[in-house]
């Protein structure tokens, strides 16, 4: 495992290699959609395969800034993605932290339950869930959303708060505890710190997975005015042609977001937080 | 300081009784070892004693004071973990440091506190380094730093020593000695290690699937064990134990061997004998209580551990002082040294017994 191994040049080559064709294979996609978003449009279709554009412009981009609803859109989805991760991991922690530490009747059925609400297709939901947010009358509304995606993301995320919070040894709870805290003290100034690359991950995957959500978005939104950006993408495709380059153009501004969040977020990623807790 | 108190104490999971009757009464400033094999319930016992783990029956006092129900915070009795326990995203002064924060003591007192803890410890030099990077023995004191920081009114260690090697064990030994003097504060104690707990008792515990055997000091429980478990487990090698008949005279072991015991001991109903390795004499072939063959002979310099199989008996072992020149195969006689021998009843209880 170690780096200062000494090792065959040819397999420290091999390694790189490899390394350099997962690459370029993972991020092959993502040029693509850059490259054409940098296309201007009468060049789409006649250089259409050439790996580098002949030129390019900015074009797209200005437009869908500044002549589309796509700022609109973004806005709803930062506000759905943020309200759906922040719900979540908050919900996902408490109920994690109670099946990571307590003892109670019934705990195996509430877990059983949430793995019985995994199983379902979408599809097969989403007729009596349009039923249950028309009749509660919010429908065209952003709580509906980050109200259903709350919902959905619920139990796989109290699983992996449940086994971030399995990871912190009890030992350390009960010693602030002996050392003056309450259980709610004990939890603030000692597990809470050590669960940030839990509640980092947790807020992370929530966070696409609702920036990116496009079923329940179009069958609750149809009002443009709180449409998200994936229903929004789809404006793009018109009844006669598609608009590759503005599409692509929205497409990777809205990567913008989700880059960031893993930049802020990467560093709580980061495993070892609670390396020299207890013996080892 | 407290004087702690333990009256028909018990703990339940569900159906399973891990621990029943203890009763303890344990001294303002009095260091006591719970000993017992693996699983019967020592650290169950402790974290009772803490308030980390409840009571199921029976009545748990300090100072007089019922305490069953009381938070560990207001106890005020500091615990040093056998994993250490340490916070791991603190640096060593905070982890010492941490209950005066909550208690939000002043920072200026605090921290003259860790200074001097650390200081007493030998930790002065790396007070803001975090806890993965120092060593296991630094780990073990910064452990103890964190408790002794609070001058509380009990500790509490369970098994601190167990993670550190041999060298590092004795030095740490020593520590907690010195500290136990210099603090004069009620220590309660677990450890698997013979050696720990003979030396820093002034009363050990001797536990066995939830049940306290004995209770006395290190030598009580050496020459008077109660039972055959506490005449097993307290000594090191182990006591030989042999099936025997009581007789008028003495016993007799399996093969009609005759062993003449003083009268005091005589009783007809002996079942066992038991006899510590270092109770038995070497002597010529042919003479003595018994006759053995040499199997395994080690020498430790200091002593020598003999392996021998006796005529009738089967294997026993016998350590003696010092270089002892004896060969595997070799024919040997056994005087046991009577006026140091027990005798276990059917059910195991030690019978009377001169000292
Ligand atoms: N939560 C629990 N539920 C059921 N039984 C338990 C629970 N915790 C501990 N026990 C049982 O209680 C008994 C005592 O455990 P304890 O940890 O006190 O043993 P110990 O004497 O400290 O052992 P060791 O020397 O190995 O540390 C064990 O038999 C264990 O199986
Ligand atoms: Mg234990």
């Amino acid at each position: 495992m170690s780096a200062t191994q000494n090792r065959h040049p040819a397999m420290v080559l091999g390694k790189y290699a490899a390394l350099a064709f997962y690459l370029i294979f993972a991020l092959f996609p993502l040029y693509w959609l850059l490259k054409i978003g940098l296309t201007p449009d009468e060049l789409i279709y006649s250089e259409g395969t050439r790996l580098f554009p002949s030129e390019v412009t900015f074009s797209n981009f200005t437009t869908v800034i500044f002549q589309t609803d796509f700022v609109a859109y973004f806005r709803n989805s930062l506000v759905v993605s943020l309200g759906a991760a922040f719900f979540t991991t908050l919900f996902a922690a408490g109920a994690g932290y109670a099946f990571s530490r307590f003892v109670f009747k019934g705990k195996r059925i509430v877990i059983a339950i949430m793995l019985v609400t995994q199983m379902f297709p979408l599809l097969m939901i989403i007729a009596p869930i349009y039923k249950i947010v028309a009749e509660l009358g919010l429908l065209n509304s952003l709580i509906s959303l980050i109200v259903v995606y709350t919902a959905f993301n619920i139990p796989f995320a109290t699983f992996l708060m449940q086994s971030f919070f399995d990871g912190i040894p009890k030992d350390l709870e009960d010693a602030a505890m002996m050392d003056g805290c309450s259980r709610f003290q004990a939890l603030c100034k000692v597990v809470f710190p050590l669960t940030l690359p839990g509640l980092g991950a947790t807020l992370g995957f929530v966070f696409t997975a609702a920036w990116s959500e496009l079923l329940f978005a179009l069958m609750l939104i149809s009002k443009n005015d709180a449409m998200t950006f994936p229903v929004g993408l789809l404006t793009f495709v018109s009844k006669f042609s598609v608009d590759w380059g503005q599409m692509m153009a929205a497409g990777v501004l809205a990567l913008i977001p989700s880059c960031l969040f893993f930049i802020f977020i990467q560093r709580y990623l980061v495993q070892g937080l609670t390396s020299g807790a207890v013996k080892g | 300081m407290a004087r702690i108190e333990l009256r028909d104490v018990a703990k339940r999971y569900g159906s399973v009784e891990v621990l029943r009757n203890i009763d303890l009464e344990i001294q303002d400033g009095e260091f006591i070892v719970l000993v017992g094999p693996s699983g019967c319930g020592k650290s169950t016992l402790l974290r009772m004693v803490a308030g980390l783990e409840p009571i199921s029956s029976g009545e748990f006092l300090i100072d007089g004071e019922r305490m069953n129900d009381v938070r560990p915070r207001d106890r005020d009795i500091a615990m040093v973990f056998q994993s250490y326990a340490l916070y791991p995203h603190m640096d060593v002064a905070r982890n010492m440091g941490f209950s005066m924060e909550i208690r939000k003591d002043p920072v200026a007192e605090r921290k003259s506190k860790v200074a001097q803890a650390a200081r007493t410890l030998g930790l002065t030099n790396l007070t803001d380094r975090l806890p993965k990077a120092l060593s296991g023995g630094q780990r073990q004191r910064v452990a103890m730093g964190r408790a002794i920081i609070r001058d509380p009114r009990a500790f509490l260690f369970d098994e601190p020593l167990s993670n550190l090697d041999a060298a590092l064990r004795v030095e740490m030994r020593l520590e907690i000695a010195r500290l136990h003097q210099q603090l004069s504060a009620t220590m309660i104690y677990v450890t698997h290690d013979q050696v720990e707990a003979l030396t820093l008792a002034d009363r050990i515990v001797v536990l066995n699937g939830g049940d306290i055997q004995q209770v006395g000091s290190p030598l009580e429980l050496y020459e008077r064990p109660a039972n055959k478990f506490v005449a097993q487990f307290i000594g090191s090698p182990t006591m030989n134990v042999v099936p025997v008949v009581g007789t008028e005279t003495g016993v007799t072991a399996g093969n009609g061997t005759e062993i003449k015991l003083q009268d005091e001991l005589r009783t007809a109903q002996a079942k066992e004998l038991g006899v510590r390795p270092e109770h038995i004499d070497v002597v010529d072939n042919g003479t003595g209580d018994l006759s053995a063959v040499a199997d395994v002979v080690e020498h430790l310099g200091s002593d020598t551990n003999i392996y021998v199989n006796v005529e009738g008996i089967g294997s026993m072992m016998v350590r003696k002082h010092g270089n002892i020149p004896v060969k595997p195969g070799e024919r040997l006689g056994l005087r046991i040294q009577t006026e140091n021998a027990h005798l276990f009843a059917k059910d195991g209880t030690a019978l009377r017994r001169v000292a």
